[in-house]
């Protein structure tokens, strides 16, 4: 199998496939596609985060290489990328995106002569629901849920990223939903009759004391805690 | 102008839906208005049998639909009230034979000549629900004052919204004054709270209603009855009057009175 066109390795949760960014699409593309294929059992299921280095992929080419993972079973999780274009690509098909792999290294920053004073914030993506969700409503997210009203007991929200409800929350919330159990959910008010970060789930308590102020949930200790959100 | 169709609905069953279609159209009729009554709820008709027109039914809202009778052979007048109509449903079949728009076809025909268009919708949120929704101006969202019922008003009412059915309004059912006092039971404002919207009506509970619903006399035209008199009032509401949410608190009897001088409360 040529190594020019792609790399496949293993991360921490996860495949981080570096394409080439110079070789031809198409090429990359029956190369992926046949090394998955070589390994299906072994892959299926997998999170994938996809380096295409300075590469401006178009949203038609991210699309059909993202249903080339689904079809395998794979999940298209992260786009890294140099290249704004493919970063674009990426945010409208609601893919999470990094604009470089790691930080840049220690030495990379003497190189710099001046820091920026003021960088400009990498932001996230996510949506925002400016009503309130009734029984029987989901939302789904690869990003993070704003939610401006109420969430009622019997609607679920579920997203890759963190959850803030302004307003009420008494049904399900998802947060961090592909993994990450860093994310948080918060609300102004915390009676939700389940909570889950991560892989970690939480029911209401029994005695339902009613906080009237805002609180966070988070993982500590490999346990949901909800603490005042101050 | 025309007919304002009113659509009663609530998602869950049990909950007092046909009770107050029939009261609501009894009490707006004594107001002087014209109204036709139509039972959407095919293959479980029971409005007739609220009203006492039961042994009346010759042809249902199915035969209306599929032609082989026209609207207004279908309708069955109150023999109390003439300008009171009722369309029944059809017991034999069910919901898919009436389609969403043969219910706005059918409410357009009527809007001219009536003032009111009360539609009794069956329970759940399938086809009979959005037969019954499809063609309503307004739509009164009945339910109880327990979780469950509660939960499922939010349901509907999320429906409702999708639909651009205007959140609708609530009427509180069966609601037990001294069980919300002792706090075994939601309260309105415990209602309000959980579903944000606006109550038309309370309905009190009253031993009045079932023996009422059974003659086929409904609790409305009984004027001692609170839960008539709460009917009453949301038909002048309906009707956009400016009517108070009645006194809840049980009248009390001579003995509790009594009772209550003795012991010093």
């Amino acid at each position: 199998m040529p190594d020019d066109t792609l790399t496949i390795k293993g991360v921490n949760d996860g495949l981080l496939i570096t394409l080439s960014p110079t070789e031809q699409w198409e090429r990359i593309t029956t190369d992926l596609a046949a090394r998955i294929d070589d390994k299906l059992d072994f892959f299926r299921g997998a999170k994938v985060t996809i380096d295409t280095g300075e590469r401006p992929v178009p949203k038609y080419e991210l699309t059909s290489l993202r249903a080339l993972l689904e079809r395998r079973q794979m999940l298209l999780a992260v786009v890294v990328s140099e290249s704004q274009t493919t970063l674009a690509s990426a945010t409208a098909l609601d893919i999470r995106t990094r604009s470089t792999l790691v930080a840049p290294r220690a030495e990379d920053a003497e190189h710099d002569d001046v820091a920026p004073i003021d960088p400009e914030e990498q932001g996230t993506i996510g949506v925002m629901i400016r009503r309130t969700l009734r029984s029987g409503r989901t939302v789904h997210s690869r990003g993070h849920v704003v939610v401006y009203g109420d969430v009622n007991a019997g609607a679920k929200i579920i997203a890759a990223g963190d959850i803030i409800v302004w307003g009420k929350l008494r049904g399900m919330a998802h947060a961090g939903a592909e993994g990450d159990t860093t994310a948080v959910v918060c609300a102004l008010d915390m009676s939700p009759n389940q909570l889950r970060i991560g892989d970690h789930i939480t029911t209401a308590p029994p005695d339902k004391r009613r906080s009237n102020r805002p609180e966070i949930a988070c993982v500590k200790d490999d346990h949901i805690v909800v603490e005042a959100w101050s | 102008m025309g007919a304002k169709v009113v659509t009663v609905t609530s998602g869950k069953g049990g909950v007092g839906k046909s009770t107050t279609t029939a009261n609501l159209g009894i009490a707006l009729a004594r107001l002087g208005k014209k109204v036709v009554m139509i039972d959407a709820d095919i293959g479980l008709r029971n409005l007739d049998v609220i009203m006492g027109l039961e042994n009346r039914i010759v042809y249902d809202l199915v035969d209306v639909v599929e032609g082989r009778s026209k609207l207004r052979q279908a309708m069955i007048k109150h023999k109390q009230f003439p300008d009171l109509h009722l369309i029944p449903a059809a017991q034999t079949r069910d919901k898919t034979a009436v389609s969403p728009a043969d219910m706005i076809q059918i409410c357009n025909k009527l809007r001219d000549d009536f003032d009111f268009i009360l539609i009794d919708s069956p329970a759940g949120i399938e086809r009979g629900f959005r037969n019954a929704v499809a063609p309503a101006d307004r739509v009164l969202i009945v339910t109880n004052p327990e979780v469950s019922a509660v939960r499922d008003a939010d349901r509907v009412i999320g429906l409702l919204e999708a639909e651009n059915k205007g959140p609708g309004q609530l009427i509180l059912n069966r609601l037990k004054p001294a069980m919300v006092k002792r706090g075994e039971m939601l309260s309105p404002s415990d209602v309000t709270d959980l579903l944000g919207l606006e109550i038309i009506g309370i309905v009190p509970e009253d031993d009045l209603v079932i023996p009422a619903s059974n003659s086929g006399v409904p609790v409305t035209l009984n004027d001692t009855s609170r839960a008539g008199i709460a009917f009453n009032n949301i038909a002048r509401r309906l009707c956009g009057e400016t009517v108070p949410l009645m006194n809840l608190d049980e009248p009390e009897g001579f003995f509790k009175r009594l009772a209550r001088l003795f012991s010093g409360n």
